[in-house]
């Protein structure tokens, strides 16, 4: 029986995710959770959350899961949603430019407010809010059965830039290519929502339920 | 390759239960909420909207565990709205599984509601509804004010300005329903969803008078819109989700099937 540890940081709807895995994985023990000893004895750990990037740092800070992420991030697997992986790149642009966890190199940055569709003129709606194709660019055991550009759900105004291209696993097409999911020996985070992408998202969520590194 | 526009059924809920009932073929019960969300997200909707209609807030309870339990069987986005006037009532939907709330008449009693809770909770999981309605005199140019009370009753506030307002105040999405044609089965009023989608950065979701599966495709094409909310035509199974994303796709729109 596998323990899930989804870190509660108090950012965001964390019982979403928490529901989505006791229903793919009824016989794991899910806990969501701020306690260090529960993270870092949980044989697999997320990191979710929305909401703005400031107070995400300045939360994780003031519970003192720093550290406990970056052990869990080193050493376990480790799946980040929406903000999560956002939080391990090193800077984002967000809140005036704030300093992430740095865990794998590279910057978070905003879509702007301003796009316009090249062709049409009409406008690019931020958030990019809705259900968009992702192109897997890697195989990967979290894409196991999900079909080539299958479409997951996002919510987001900011996206990820790793530094490295073989961090990319996922791409997906919103006013232009970005970075939907990063993935790093045990690390795999997703721009979108697997919690809320209905059969694929439950698909991925399986997947890392089994994913042995 | 790209993102594709959303169909987000809406429920009208009172103390528990499906207002007017849902009749789809072999749907067992009628009212109940969990079994219409469950046949919706077979049918491929987008997200789903509860607006609790409920008169008396001794009741709201009850829409809590609506919420839960939808949120613990359909996992697509869950929007709730009605009755959402403080930031214990966002955290109770948010706890019981929703992903956004739409606040309304609080946003109009006090724009900074909408401002703290945006900061509280995200701009993500905060949409605006908007009720316009237009008060065009004849030899001007169309314009539209935000009515309360069903459309009943008058603000004085300028849709378009308020629509840009509350994005300046962090709302993640507007939720824009004409009054003069809610309930109509006219069709959207396309130049209003076209006015406040071009006026706002955030998407928009289109919402009152859809009679028929070409509404659905002006809402987005003519309209500007980002998603389109319906409630009748699905709900008395005139077309099911997939038919009318099929519909939509035909014409060139991008959709999730």
């Amino acid at each position: 029986m596998t323990s899930i540890a989804v870190i509660d940081y108090g950012m965001g709807n964390l019982r979403s995710v928490s529901k989505a895995l006791e229903h793919v994985a009824p016989q794991a023990r899910v806990r969501v959770t701020q306690d260090a000893t529960d993270i870092l004895h949980a044989d697999r750990v997320v990191l979710p959350g929305q909401g703005a990037i400031r107070d995400c740092m300045h939360e994780l800070e003031r519970l003192n899961l720093v550290e406990v992420v970056t052990q869990a991030a080193a050493s376990k697997p480790f799946l980040g949603i929406c903000l999560g992986p956002q939080a391990l790149l090193e800077t984002s642009e967000e809140n005036g430019g704030i300093r992430c966890l740095g865990i794998l190199p590279g910057q978070v940055k905003w879509f702007g407010d301003q796009l316009r569709d090249p062709v049409s003129g009409v406008r690019i709606k931020i958030p990019h809010m809705g259900w968009n194709q992702v192109q897997q660019t890697i195989d990967h055991p979290l894409w196991r059965g999900i079909p080539q550009n299958s479409r997951f759900y996002f919510v987001h105004s900011y996206y990820l830039q790793p530094a490295r291209e073989n961090l990319i696993a996922g791409q997906a097409d919103y006013a232009f290519r970005f970075t939907a999911a990063i993935a790093d020996h045990n690390i795999f985070a997703v721009q979108f929502h697997p919690e809320k992408s209905a059969r694929e998202g439950l698909r991925l969520l399986t997947n890392f339920v089994s994913w042995t590194p | 390759m790209g993102l594709a526009k959303r169909i987000i059924p809406c429920l009208d809920v009172d103390q528990g239960r499906v207002v007017k009932g849902i009749n789809f073929v072999s749907f067992r019960d009628a009212g109940d909420p969990v079994e219409a969300a469950r046949r919706y997200d077979e049918q491929g909707a987008d997200e789903l909207t509860f607006l609790d209609i409920t008169a008396s807030s001794d009741d709201r309870d009850t829409m809590v565990h609506v919420v839960e339990q939808v949120a613990s069987q359909v996992f697509i986005p869950l929007t709730v709205g009605g009755g959402i006037r403080t930031e214990a009532d966002i955290r109770r939907m948010l706890n019981a599984g929703a992903d956004k709330v739409s606040i309304n008449t609080a946003a109009i009693a006090r724009p900074e509601f909408v401002r703290e809770a945006t900061a509280r909770f995200g701009n993500q999981c905060i949409v605006v509804a908007i009720d316009a309605k237009s008060v065009q005199q004849p030899g001007e140019a169309a314009r539209w004010e935000i009515f309360t009370h069903g459309g009943r009753r008058s603000t004085g506030i300028d849709a378009i300005a308020w629509a840009q307002c509350m994005v300046e105040y962090g709302a993640g999405e507007i939720l824009l329903t004409s009054m003069d044609r809610d309930g109509t089965k006219l069709g959207f009023d396309l130049e209003l969803t076209r006015a406040i989608s071009e006026a706002v950065s955030v998407p928009v979701i289109a919402s009152g008078g859809v009679g028929n599966l070409e509404h659905l495709v002006a809402g987005i094409l003519q309209g500007n819109a980002d998603a389109v909310l319906a409630a009748s035509i699905f709900h008395f199974g005139e077309f099911t989700i997939e038919q009318a994303k099929r519909f939509m796709q035909s014409h060139g729109i991008e959709m999730r099937l």
